[in-house]
C-alpha cells in the first residue's frame, strides 16, 4: 500500500498551515489526520488500495506554489516536500467541493436512518452533519432496488443505501481473496452483488458488514437487534483459536449482541474471521450451566449448592487411589495456571494434560523442547512460508490472512505439505505437496529454498505422523528458519506456558529438572514438588480412577475416550452441558469468556488479554479450583484472576531445552491397500460442527459443505461420478457425502474432520492415516 | 457447470480466443461476445463456463458481463434494430424513427417482437453522425434513415428477407453470426460493400472536382 | 479549394481501397521499410519533430508519448490502439478504417518498432461489426504477408498484433478505462499516477493512441517532417479529418490542415441546409463546450479553439440551425453522459442522475429562473470534482448552452413547455405520415 512504503526518507508539508513531517509515500489524508485534521472520507480505507471513488476527501493541493487546477482527492495523493494543503477548513473551494459531493451522495440515500442498524454510528450521518450543508436541493425522484438481498445467509445487502464506495468488493478481492461479491451494472445503476447462483460464502464476509460506511451491510444476527447507542462496548480477545485475534464486544443489558473485529496492526490488522465475529450465542444457550449438581446414587443430576458440591469433589479427590486433571484447549492463562498448580498441590501429581484431544508423546517432548520462534512479523518479512499439517484458512484465518497479503504484496513463496489441494492453497498460488497423513516426511525432503528469513509454520496435526514434528524441528534448526507451531485452540499456548502438562511446570519448566523444581517451589512456598513425570491424556484415561475434567468434550479425545471416562469419577467443569457432564459426578459451572477476566496466548506467545463484558455471577475457574483446593486443605491460593496473573508474572522464560527428544518416524510404511481402500485424511473446517458454533445458524449457512474428495483417476476407477453419494467405511463403521474430485494422490481420500454427517474422531479409530474403504453409498 | 452445454469445437474456439491473449483475463469480452453467437445472449451458462475456463469467480465474469450494453442478458431479436437517439441523430429524425418502430414491433427498450423475428432499443452515438439518422441493424450501418425506411426495414425482417446494410456485406447476417465477428472470428464477408459511403467521401470529392492535386 | 489535403483519405473513394493489395498498389508499407531502417530512436525523434499531436482529442505530443517509454527495462511493452470511437459527433475513426484499415496496421508497425513494442492491440468499439471486419481481414492479410509475426521484412522486429472488440461503454475512451477493459475487467478508470507509460497494459509500459494518430504515422515517415509541419499552424502541425454532421447540406468527413475555419468548412459542405441559419455548434464532439454563429471565423486547431473557450476534442462538428431547441439537445446528450457514466466516482454518478432529472424539468417548463443558477451550480460541484474527464463533458453542454442560450432557457419556464417544434428539425420534415 503505497501509504505504508517503509522508507527511511521523509517528507515535510504544510496542511492548513501546519508543518508535518510524514515518511515518504503517506498519502495526504493519511498527513492530515496526523495533524488531528480530519478531511471526510467514504472509500478511503488504511488497509485497503487507495480508490479515489467517493470523492468526499478533496481539498486544495499546491507544490512550491504551483497549485493543482482543481480539488485533489487527499486519499489517493502522496505527500511531497513543499506541498501546501488546504482542507475543508482553510480553503473555501474544498469546503464547497466537500459539501457538493455530500449533497450529491444523499440524494440518492434513504432517510430510513431511524431503522437503520448504521445510525448512530455511520459515517454518512456523522460526516454529513459535519461536512455537509443542513438541507438538500434534490427535488427528484430517488434510487430504489429490491430490499433487503441476501447475499449470503449472514449478510444482507441494502443497495438503496450503498454509496457505492467499493470498500466491500476491494475487501473481498485484496484482502481475502474471495471475489464473490462485485460491482455490478454501470453508472447510476452500478450496485454491489453477488453472482445469484454463488452466494458470498467467505469466511472473511463479516469484515465487509464492519467497513461499510453506511447500513448496506448487515449481519443478518444482528440486523434491527439493537441502537449502538444502546450497546457498551469492551476491548477482548478471540476464544475461536490460536490466531489471537483483538476483538470489541458489544453488550447490551448483560447479553452479548455482536462482536467485532479490534485493531491490532501486530496481530490481526483490523480484520477477523467470521467465526470469531459471529458464533457467541453459546455463551448464553440453554445448555449453560448455571448451579453445581451432584450424581445420586440412583444415577440422576441433582442441583447442589457451592459448600454440598465442593464438599462432594473434595472428597471424591482425596480418596482417589490416582486423581487427576485433563483440560480442554480454550483455558486462559489464569485458569490453566490454576488447574497447573492445583494438579500439583491439591492433587500432588503431575498427572495433568491440557490436550484432551488426539495426543503424542512425540508431542510433549516437542512441546517441552522445541522453542517455536516465528511472529506475524516473520511471515511479512519471509522469503518462503512453508506449511505443514496446517491449513490456515481453516485452522487460523488471520495467520492465513497474513501469508495472503504478503502473496498478493510481494509474491511471497509458498509451500503446502497437505494430503489435498485446498481453496487456501489456491489462493496463495503454493507450491503444493500432496501427502497423506503418515507419509509427510518423505515430502518434507522436496521442500528446498529455506533460508534464515523463511517460516515453517507447523499445525497440531502433525502429531499424528509419527516422526514429523521431529523431523520439522531438525529442518528448522538446520537452515535457521523461523518455526511456529499453530494450534487450534486459543488456549493451548498458555496451558503449555503454564505448565498444564505432565512433562512441564510453569514457565516451561521440565518436571525432571532440579533447579526448575525448585524455581516453581519458591514462588509457590512450598518444600516439595512430585518429581515423577505426569501421565499424558491417554495414560489418565487408562489409568487414573478421578478424574478433574476442565471444558473437555469427550469426543475431541477419541471415539472411546466417553466410555472410559464413564468408568470413573468425574468432576467437570464446564460452561455447557456436553459429554463431559454426562458422565461427572459433580458438575462444577464456571465462566465462559465474556464473564470472565483473563489472558489467552496467540501461537507466536503474545499475550491477550481482556476483560469481563458482561456482569455475571459464574466465576472464572481458576477460582473455584481455589475454593476447591481450599476445602481439600490444601489451598493454591489464587483467589482471583489478578492473583494467577501477578503469580504467573513471577516466572520468566525457561530457555533450556533437550535436543535428544527426537523420535524418527518412517516413511516406508505399507498399507497394502486395495484397490477399493484408500488412506483416510481429515482437518477440521472453520465453520463445522464445533461446539462454540451451536446455534448460529446464519453462520451454518455458509459452511463449506461435507463432501468425500477422491483425485479423478481414483474416482474413475471406482466407477464414482462428482457429486454422487459415496461411502467410507472401516471398523464397520461408515460415513456417506457427496464426492468432489480433488487435487490428491490416488491413494488418498478426504473428508471434512467434524462436519455435518463427517465427525470423524468420535467415529473411527483414528481421523487419518487408516486404511479406508470407498465405495457407492 | 460441466463442458455439457458446449461442443469440443465451441470449447476448441474458445481456447483459441483465450491463446490470443498475454493473460487469459482479457478473454473475457471475446469469450462472452462467442457465448452470444452461441445463444443469442449472455446464458447463465456461459457466464459458468467462462469462470471455469479462465479459473476466475463466476461474480467476477457477471460483474464485467452487466458492465457493456452489448451484451444481453435475455434473448434479442434474430434482428436487433438499434437507433440512435443521441442528439444528433435524435434531432434529425431518430426520436420520431424511434417512435414510429417502437408501435410497429409493440415492444420495449431490448424488447423483442412476438415473433423472435425483430427487436429494438434505442442506442447512443454509433459514429456515423454524417449519415444521420442512423439505424444499426445487428451492429450494421443502415444510414439516412426516414420513417417509412425504417419501417420497411421491420417489415421485411419479418418475412425473413431484410434489406441489405448500407455500408456492409451483401445480406445481412443474424445477431448470432455478428457476435461471432465481435468474437474476433472472420465470416469472410469483409471484401463485401463499398470502401466509403459518399459523406466519408465529401472533402476529397470537393478536392478532386476543384482540380487540386 | 486549396485547404484541403488528401492522405488519410487518399485512396477511399477506390473500390478496393481495404484491400492488402489496393493499399499497396498505392504505395502502402513502404514508410514501414524505411522506418525499418531507422533505429527506433530515430522514428520516436521524427515523430516528435513534426510535432504530430494526438487526435483522440487531449492533443498530447504523440512522439513525447512514445518517449516515456522506460527503454532497456528488460519488460514487455505494449501499443495499444484507441479504436473506441464513441464521442457524439465523432465519426472519422471508423470511415477511415473502412476504406483503408492497412494504414492503421502499417502506423502500428512503425510505431511499436520505435517503442519497442512486441505486442499491440487494437481495441475497437463493437458496435460497428463491418469495420471489424475489415480490420481482421487486414490483420489477417498482414500476417499472411509477413508484415506482422516473426522477423518482418526481414528486419529482426517480431510484432503481434490483436483485435479486441469492445461491447458498448463509451468510457472505454478514456485510456486507463480502455486498459482495464482490455485486461478483462470492468472499464472504469484507473487511478494516475502510474500513467500507462510506466504502467500500462498488464502493469506493463504502454503507449495508448488513437486511430488517426498512428494512421497518420506512415505518411509523415514517407513524406518527412518538413512536408508535415508545412501544414496546420504554429503549434498545431499538419492536416486532420473534420467530421461535419447534422443541419448541413452535405455532411461529411473533410481532410484539411489544422487551422482551418467552420466558415470554410461550411462552404465545402455546401453551407446550412436550405431556409435555415446555423444556431449551433459543437467544435470537437458532446463533451466540448458549444459554439454558436459568433465563432465561425475560429481557427480550428488546438490552441484557436481553446482560446475561444472549447476544446478541438475530435473535431466533431455538429452542426445545428435554429430549428432545434437547445434545452432538448442539451437533455439528450446530458442523457448520454449518464448512460455512460461508469459509476465509479460519486459526481459522475449522482450528478448525472441528477442533472437528467433538473433538465428534464426544464424543458418540461418547470421550475423557475432560480433553477438556472442551481443547475449551474450543480455543474460547479460535478466538473473538475470526478475521477475522470468524463463528468466534466456533461457539464460542458449545459454550462456553455446556459452562456449562450439562458433566454432559451427562460422560455421553455415561461411557455410552460417546449416551444419548438421537433418535425421542423428532422432531415425529412414534412413527409411524417
Amino acid at each position: 500500500m503505497s501509504d505504508q512504503l517503509t522508507t527511511t526518507t521523509d517528507v515535510t508539508l504544510k496542511i492548513d498551515g501546519f508543518e508535518v513531517t510524514v515518511p515518504k509515500g503517506t498519502l495526504v489524508i493519511r498527513a492530515a489526520e496526523k495533524l488531528g485534521i480530519q478531511i471526510p472520507r467514504f472509500c478511503d480505507h488504511p488497509l485497503l488500495a487507495p480508490a479515489g471513488a467517493c470523492r468526499q476527501c478533496l481539498v486544495d493541493i499546491s507544490i512550491n506554489g504551483r497549485a493543482f487546477p482543481k480539488p485533489q482527492a487527499s486519499c489517493t495523493i502522496p505527500v511531497e516536500n513543499g506541498m501546501e494543503v488546504k482542507t475543508q477548513l482553510t480553503s473555501t473551494v474544498a469546503d464547497k467541493a466537500q459539501k457538493g459531493i455530500m449533497e450529491l451522495l444523499l440524494i440518492n440515500h434513504p432517510l430510513d436512518c431511524p431503522v437503520c442498524d448504521k445510525g448512530g454510528e455511520c459515517p454518512l450521518q456523522n460526516q454529513a452533519m459535519s461536512n455537509g450543508n443542513g438541507q438538500s436541493r434534490y427535488e427528484g425522484v430517488k434510487r430504489t432496488f429490491e430490499k433487503p438481498v441476501a447475499i449470503s445467509s449472514q449478510v444482507l445487502l441494502d443497495r438503496e443505501r450503498c454509496v457505492l464506495c467499493a470498500r466491500c468488493t476491494r475487501f473481498s478481492e485484496q484482502i481475502a481473496g474471495d471475489p464473490f461479491i462485485t460491482l455490478n451494472e454501470r453508472g447510476a445503476l452500478q450496485q454491489v452483488g453477488i453472482y445469484e447462483k454463488e452466494p458470498f460464502d467467505s469466511y472473511y464476509s463479516g469484515n465487509t458488514v464492519q467497513i461499510c460506511p453506511v447500513g448496506a451491510l448487515t449481519g443478518a444476527t444482528y440486523r434491527f437487534r439493537a441502537r449502538p447507542f444502546d450497546l457498551v462496548s469492551n476491548p477482548s480477545a478471540c476464544e475461536h483459536c490460536a490466531s489471537g485475534c483483538a476483538m470489541r464486544t458489544d453488550v447490551r443489558r448483560g447479553k452479548t449482541l455482536r462482536r467485532l473485529a479490534g485493531d491490532d496492526p501486530t496481530v490481526n490488522e483490523e480484520w477477523n474471521c467470521d467465526k470469531g465475529r459471529w458464533a457467541f450465542k453459546y455463551e448464553s444457550a440453554r445448555n449453560r450451566i448455571t448451579t453445581p449438581y451432584i450424581r445420586d446414587e440412583s444415577g440422576v443430576l441433582r442441583e447442589a449448592s457451592w459448600p454440598e458440591a465442593l464438599s462432594e469433589a473434595a472428597k471424591l479427590l482425596l480418596n482417589a487411589k490416582s486423581a487427576a486433571v485433563l483440560m480442554g484447549g480454550r483455558a486462559t492463562l489464569e485458569d490453566a495456571y490454576g488447574y497447573s498448580k492445583f494438579a500439583r498441590i491439591a492433587l500432588q501429581t503431575n498427572d495433568i494434560d491440557f490436550r484432551a484431544r488426539l495426543n503424542s508423546n512425540e508431542e510433549r517432548e516437542f512441546l517441552a523442547n522445541a522453542r517455536p520462534n516465528a511472529t506475524y512479523k516473520d511471515i511479512d518479512d519471509a522469503d518462503h512460508v512453508v506449511l505443514i499439517s496446517f491449513e490456515p484458512e481453516d485452522e487460523s484465518p488471520i495467520v492465513f490472512l497474513r501469508i495472503l497479503k504478503a502473496v498478493t504484496k510481494r509474491k511471497l513463496a509458498v509451500t503446502v505439505i497437505s494430503p489435498i489441494k485446498s481453496r487456501g492453497t489456491e489462493k496463495l498460488k503454493a507450491n503444493f505437496i500432496s501427502a497423506s497423513a503418515g507419509f509427510e516426511l518423505k515430502a518434507i525432503e522436496k521442500v528446498d529454498g529455506l533460508t534464515n528469513r523463511s517460516v515453517i509454520l507447523i499445525g497440531e496435526r502433525a502429531l499424528e505422523t509419527e516422526g514429523l514434528l521431529s523431523s520439522v524441528e531438525q529442518l528448522a534448526t538446520s537452515k535457521g528458519a523461523k518455526l511456529g507451531w499453530i494450534p487450534r485452540r486459543a488456549g493451548e499456548v498458555a496451558a503449555l506456558t503454564a505448565g498444564a502438562i505432565g512433562n512441564l511446570l510453569p514457565g516451561l519448566r521440565p518436571v525432571q529438572d532440579a533447579k526448575a523444581r525448585v524455581d516453581v517451589q519458591t514462588v509457590w512456598g512450598i518444600n516439595q514438588l512430585p518429581t515423577k513425570t505426569g501421565k499424558s491424556t491417554d495414560e489418565i484415561l487408562k489409568d487414573s480412577d478421578v478424574i478433574l475434567l476442565g471444558g473437555v468434550d469427550a469426543n475431541d479425545i477419541s471415539s472411546s475416550a466417553k466410555s472410559q471416562l464413564s468408568n470413573k469419577k468425574i468432576i467437570a467443569m464446564d460452561i455447557r452441558f456436553g459429554t463431559s457432564t454426562e458422565v461427572a459426578h459433580v458438575i462444577l459451572p464456571v465462566a465462559s469468556v465474556v464473564e470472565k477476566n483473563g489472558t489467552f496466548l496467540d501461537w507466536q506467545g503474545k499475550p491477550r488479554s481482556f476483560e469481563s463484558a458482561v456482569e455475571s455471577l459464574n466465576r472464572s475457574d481458576v477460582r473455584i479450583l481455589s475454593m476447591l483446593a481450599d476445602e481439600m486443605k490444601r489451598p493454591i491460593n489464587l483467589p482471583t484472576v489478578k492473583a494467577a496473573a501477578n503469580e504467573i508474572a513471577q516466572f520468566d522464560k525457561w530457555e533450556k531445552s533437550t535436543s535428544n527428544w527426537h523420535v524418527s518416524g518412517t516413511n516406508t510404511e505399507n498399507l497394502n491397500l486395495g484397490p477399493t481402500e484408500a488412506i483416510l485424511n481429515s482437518w477440521r473446517l472453520l465453520l463445522d460442527r464445533g461446539s462454540l458454533q451451536e446455534g448460529e445458524d446464519n453462520l451454518a449457512g455458509t459452511a463449506r459443505k461435507t463432501i468425500i474428495g477422491l483425485n479423478r483417476t481414483k474416482a474413475e476407477k471406482l466407477n464414482l461420478v462428482e457429486g454422487e453419494l459415496v461411502k467410507i467405511s472401516a471398523d464397520s463403521v461408515s460415513i456417506s457425502a457427496p464426492l468432489k474430485i480433488v487435487e490428491t494422490e490416488e491413494n488418498i481420500v478426504w473428508v471434512p474432520r467434524n462436519s455435518t454427517g463427517a465427525q470423524l474422531v468420535s467415529k473411527f479409530s483414528k481421523p487419518s492415516g487408516i486404511k479406508v474403504s470407498v465405495s457407492k453409498a | 457447470m460441466s463442458s455439457a452445454n458446449f461442443t469440443s469445437e465451441q470449447i476448441t474456439k474458445m481456447d483459441q480466443i483465450i491463446a490470443r491473449y498475454p493473460r487469459s483475463r482479457s478473454a473475457v469480452m471475446p469469450l462472452l461476445h462467442y457465448v452470444q453467437s452461441i445463444f443469442g445472449y449472455v446464458t447463465d451458462e456461459g457466464i459458468e463456463f467462462i469462470g471455469k475456463k479462465l479459473d476466475l469467480a463466476t461474480a467476477e465474469v457477471n460483474a464485467v458481463a452487466s458492465f457493456y450494453t452489448q451484451y444481453k442478458r435475455k434473448p434479442v431479436g434474430e434482428y436487433h434494430i438499434g437507433i440512435c437517439t443521441n442528439t444528433l441523430c435524435a434531432v434529425m429524425g431518430g426520436d420520431a424513427i424511434y417512435s414510429a418502430l417502437k408501435d410497429q414491433i409493440g415492444s420495449e427498450h431490448d424488447g423483442v417482437s412476438a415473433d423472435g423475428k425483430v427487436s429494438l432499443e434505442h442506442i447512443e452515438c454509433n459514429a456515423a453522425c454524417d449519415y444521420a439518422p442512423v439505424m444499426m441493424v445487428n451492429w450494421e450501418f443502415y444510414d439516412n434513415q426516414t420513417v417509412e425506411s425504417a419501417k420497411e426495414f421491420v417489415e421485411k425482417a419479418r418475412t425473413g428477407n431484410p434489406p441489405a446494410p448500407t455500408r456492409g456485406p451483401k445480406k445481412l447476417r443474424t445477431w448470432k453470426e455478428n457476435s461471432e465477428v465481435l468474437a474476433g472470428f472472420s465470416d469472410g464477408l469483409a471484401n463485401e460493400g463499398i470502401s466509403a459511403g459518399k459523406a466519408s467521401l465529401l472533402g476529397l470529392s470537393k478536392m478532386k472536382n476543384s482540380g487540386n492535386n | 479549394m486549396s485547404k484541403l489535403v488528401s492522405v488519410l483519405t487518399s485512396n477511399w473513394e477506390k473500390s478496393d481501397s481495404f484491400t492488402i493489395s489496393g493499399y499497396q498498389r498505392d504505395g502502402g508499407y513502404k514508410a514501414l521499410e524505411k522506418a525499418l531502417k531507422m533505429k527506433p530512436d530515430e522514428v520516436i525523434q521524427l515523430v516528435k519533430d513534426s510535432g504530430l499531436r494526438g487526435r483522440g482529442g487531449a492533443g498530447f505530443p504523440t512522439g513525447n508519448k512514445w518517449g516515456f517509454i522506460p527503454q532497456g527495462d528488460n519488460k514487455e511493452h505494449y501499443l495499444v490502439v484507441n479504436a473506441d470511437e464513441s464521442e457524439p459527433g465523432t465519426c472519422k475513426d471508423t470511415p477511415l478504417l473502412m476504406a483503408n484499415p492497412h494504414v492503421l496496421i502499417e502506423g502500428i508497425i512503425i510505431a511499436s518498432y520505435a517503442i519497442r513494442a512486441n505486442h499491440a492491440f487494437i481495441y475497437i468499439r463493437g458496435e460497428i461489426v463491418h469495420v471489424v471486419r475489415r480490420v481482421q481481414q487486414a490483420i489477417e492479410d498482414a500476417y499472411k504477408t509477413k508484415l506482422l509475426g516473426k522477423n518482418i521484412l526481414g528486419s529482426g522486429f517480431d510484432l503481434e498484433l490483436t483485435l479486441h472488440a469492445g461491447a458498448g461503454a463509451y468510457i472505454c475512451g478514456e485510456e486507463t478505462a480502455l486498459l482495464d477493459s482490455l485486461e478483462g475487467f470492468r472499464g472504469q478508470p484507473r487511478l494516475r499516477p502510474p500513467f500507462p507509460a510506466i504502467a500500462g497494459l498488464y502493469a506493463k509500459p504502454t503507449v495508448v493512441n488513437n486511430v488517426e494518430s498512428i494512421a497518420s504515422v506512415p505518411a509523415i515517415i514517407d513524406n518527412g517532417v518538413a512536408w508535415f509541419t508545412s501544414m496546420g499552424t504554429e503549434k498545431s502541425k499538419g492536416f486532420t479529418l473534420y467530421s461535419l454532421s447534422g443541419h448541413v447540406k452535405n455532411p461529411g468527413q473533410i481532410e484539411a490542415p489544422l487551422g482551418i475555419t467552420l466558415r470554410e468548412l461550411l462552404e465545402i459542405a455546401g453551407g446550412i441546409r436550405a431556409g435555415h441559419k446555423l444556431k449551433f455548434w459543437t467544435p470537437g464532439g458532446s463533451s466540448t463546450p458549444i459554439f454558436t454563429d459568433q465563432h465561425l471565423d475560429i481557427p480550428l486547431d488546438y490552441e484557436g479553439v481553446a482560446a475561444a473557450g472549447s476544446m478541438l476534442g475530435t473535431k466533431a462538428l455538429q452542426i445545428f440551425d435554429e430549428t432545434t431547441c437547445i434545452v432538448r439537445a442539451v437533455l439528450r446528450w446530458t442523457e448520454f453522459y449518464k448512460h455512460e457514466s461508469c459509476g465509479k466516482c460519486t459526481p459522475c454518478r449522482e450528478g448525472t442522475w441528477w442533472l437528467v432529472q433538473a433538465l428534464a424539468d426544464l424543458e418540461a417548463g418547470r421550475g423557475s429562473e432560480a433553477d438556472l443558477d442551481k443547475l449551474l451550480d450543480l455543474c460547479d460541484n460535478i466538473a473538475g470534482r470526478s475521477f475522470c474527464a468524463l463528468a466534466d463533458g456533461a457539464a460542458a453542454p449545459i454550462i456553455s448552452s446556459l452562456k449562450y442560450f439562458r433566454a432559451e432557457y427562460l422560455q421553455h419556464l415561461q411557455n410552460g413547455g417546449c416551444p419548438f417544434d421537433p418535425v421542423a428539425a428532422t432531415l425529412f420534415q414534412g413527409s411524417l405520415t
